[in-house]
C-alpha cells in the first residue's frame, strides 16, 4: 500500500455553484442534493480549482458533451491537481496514458476492438460460477458476526479478485491494487509532485508484472495484450501497461461502489430489501434501478480548443467533469427521477456512459453486481445499518461507501 | 412488427440483449443486432417495446 501524505491543496467548498470541488468529503455524501440544487439554478457549475473545471449536471448536456469528441478530448479523465497538458512525457492524444479510455478517434476505435471481444457479455458469461464461489467464501468468512462490513469485508474484494484473476496478476496484491486505486482515483486534490509519486509506483508495479508474463507467458489479458497487433504491429509496452492500468483501476472502484450503494439501499429500505427477497424476479430491474439511481461513475473531459458551450466560455485544457450518476436523476429525463423504484420497467439509464467510451467492462461489472447481491441477501435476508456506526463515503469522481457497518438481523447458514 | 438495430449508434450497453434475448443477440465486439429479420410475433411485442424504451444510446427502433 502506498503511503501519500493525504492533504488537499484547497480549502472547504462554500459554494458548489461558483467554487465546487468533488474532492470535499460533503460532495459525495450529498450528491443527490447538490446536482438537484444546481440543475434548477445553473446547470453548468464552475470551478477555479484543479486549473478551471467545469460540471454539467442535466442529462441534456451530460448527453451531449459524451458524443461531442470534436471539442471534448479523453486525454485526461480523472479531474486532478494534475492535468495532462502539464506532463512534458505524457502520451498525447489520440492515444493518451490508458487505451482506449484515454483515446480519442479515430485511434480509439482500433485500441478498443481488441479488447472488446474479452469482455462480451458471452465471454464474461463464463465467470459466474467463479465470481458466485467467491462471493460465498467471503460471506463464509464473516462467520456469525452481528455486525459485517459489507464495503471492506465484502464488496471491495469481489472486483479486487476477478481483475487479478483476468490479468493474472497475484491475488494476494489486492492490497496493493486498492492502495493504486486510491492514488488515483480519491487522492487527486494533492500537490502535483505528490500525485506523480502515486503514478510512478504504479507503472513500475505494472512494468514488473508485465516483465514477468514477457519471461513466463500464460492465458491471461496480459499476455493476450503481449500479443495482441494495432495496424499490423504489436502493441507498443507503453500501450500494454496503459491498457492494464485502465483494467485495473476502472473495474474496481467503481464496481465495488455499485455494489456497495446496493447494499447500503437494501440496508436503509427494508421494504425493498423484503421485495427482493421474496421475489427473485424482480432481481432484472431492480439491478438497473440500483445503477440509475447510484450510479458510480462520473467520468471528465478536457477541453480541446477555447469553445462558448451553452454561454459558459471554456478555455483550452480545462476540465470538464461528466456526471452520469446527475444524468441518471433529471426529472426531465426520467419520471419520478429521485424515487428508487426496484420494479421499474422503462429504465434508460447511463450508468456505463454514453457514446463511444461506454464502459469497457459494463458487463462483467453488471454481473458482479448481480451475483453479489443474490449471493448477499441470500445469506442474510434481513440487515440494517448497524446502530452508532457510521457510512463512509468515497471522494472523488467514483460514488460509493467505503465503509458499510450492516447489523445482520437473520441469516440462513 | 419489426425491430432494427442501428449499427452506428449501438454501443454495446447489452440492455435490449437482456431484456428480450428472442429478438437481439450480439456480436463478438458485443454490439446488438436483430435475430433473423427482425420480425416480432405478436406475445413479445411488449420486450420489444421495453427494449426500445431501454437503449441508452436510442439505437433500436420498431417499424411497423
Amino acid at each position: 500500500m502506498t503511503t501519500l501524505d493525504e492533504k488537499s491543496i484547497y480549502g472547504p467548498v462554500t459554494n458548489w455553484q461558483t467554487d465546487f470541488d468533488h474532492a470535499d468529503p460533503s460532495y459525495n455524501e450529498n450528491a443527490h442534493e447538490i446536482w438537484s440544487e444546481l440543475r434548477g439554478t445553473c446547470p453548468v457549475a464552475h470551478t477555479e480549482r484543479y486549473g478551471n473545471t467545469w460540471l454539467p449536471v442535466t442529462h441534456e448536456y451530460v448527453h451531449e458533451i459524451a458524443y461531442d469528441t470534436e471539442h471534448f478530448s479523453s486525454r485526461g479523465v480523472v479531474v486532478a491537481t494534475v492535468k495532462p497538458s502539464d506532463l512534458p512525457d505524457a502520451i498525447p492524444a489520440p492515444i493518451g496514458g490508458a487505451p482506449p479510455i484515454t483515446s480519442d478517434p479515430p485511434f480509439h476505435q482500433d485500441a478498443r476492438r481488441i479488447l472488446l471481444p474479452a469482455f462480451s457479455p458471452k465471454m464474461i458469461d463464463e465467470w459466474e460460477p467463479e465470481i458466485r464461489i467467491l462471493c460465498r467464501e467471503l460471506i463464509a468468512d464473516m462467520k456469525a458476526a452481528d455486525v459485517v462490513d459489507a464495503a471492506t469485508q465484502f464488496a471491495q474484494h469481489i472486483p479486487v479478485n476477478v481483475i487479478a484473476r483476468m490479468l493474472g496478476f497475484p491475488p494476494e496484491d489486492g492490497a496493493v491494487f486498492r492502495g493504486f486505486v486510491h492514488d488515483v482515483l480519491e487522492a487527486i486534490n494533492l500537490a502535483p509532485g505528490k500525485r506523480a509519486e502515486a503514478f510512478m509506483a504504479l507503472d513500475a508495479y505494472v512494468a514488473k508484472q508485465v516483465q514477468d508474463h514477457i519471461d513466463n507467458p500464460r492465458d491471461d489479458l496480459t499476455n493476450f495484450l503481449l500479443n495482441a497487433k494495432i495496424y499490423d504491429q504489436p502493441l507498443s509496452l507503453q500501450h500494454v501497461g496503459g491498457s492494464i492500468i485502465l483494467l485495473l483501476i476502472a473495474g474496481i472502484d467503481t464496481t465495488w461502489s455499485a455494489i456497495g450503494s446496493s447494499l447500503w439501499h437494501l440496508a436503509t429500505n427494508p421494504v425493498d430489501r423484503r421485495r427482493l427477497v421474496d421475489n427473485p424476479a424482480l432481481m432484472p430491474t431492480a439491478i438497473e434501478e440500483f445503477l440509475r439511481a447510484y450510479a458510480p461513475v462520473t467520468m471528465a473531459r478536457v477541453v480541446k480548443d477555447d469553445y462558448n458551450f451553452h454561454g459558459n466560455e471554456m478555455k483550452q485544457n480545462d476540465w470538464v467533469l461528466l456526471p452520469f450518476p446527475a444524468a441518471n436523476r433529471d426529472p426531465e429525463e426520467f419520471e419520478n427521477a429521485d424515487q428508487v423504484l426496484i420494479d421499474r420497467e422503462v429504465n434508460r439509464h447511463a450508468a456505463f456512459g454514453l457514446g463511444i467510451h461506454r464502459c469497457l467492462g459494463s458487463n462483467l461489472a453488471r454481473l458482479e453486481l448481480r451475483v453479489a447481491v443474490e449471493e448477499f441477501i441470500a445469506a442474510f435476508p434481513d440487515f440494517e445499518i448497524a446502530p452508532d456506526e457510521v457510512v463512509k463515503w468515497s471522494v472523488g469522481q467514483i460514488r460509493g461507501p467505503r465503509e458499510l457497518p450492516v447489523r445482520i438481523n437473520a441469516r440462513t447458514l | 412488427m419489426k425491430v432494427q438495430v442501428d449499427q452506428s449508434k449501438c454501443q454495446g450497453h447489452n440492455r435490449c440483449y437482456a431484456i428480450a434475448p428472442e429478438l437481439f443477440d450480439v456480436d463478438d465486439m458485443g454490439n446488438a443486432f436483430a435475430i433473423g429479420d427482425g420480425v416480432v410475433e405478436p406475445h413479445l411485442a411488449e420486450k420489444a417495446r421495453l427494449a426500445v424504451a431501454n437503449c441508452p444510446e436510442y439505437a433500436i427502433s420498431i417499424v411497423e
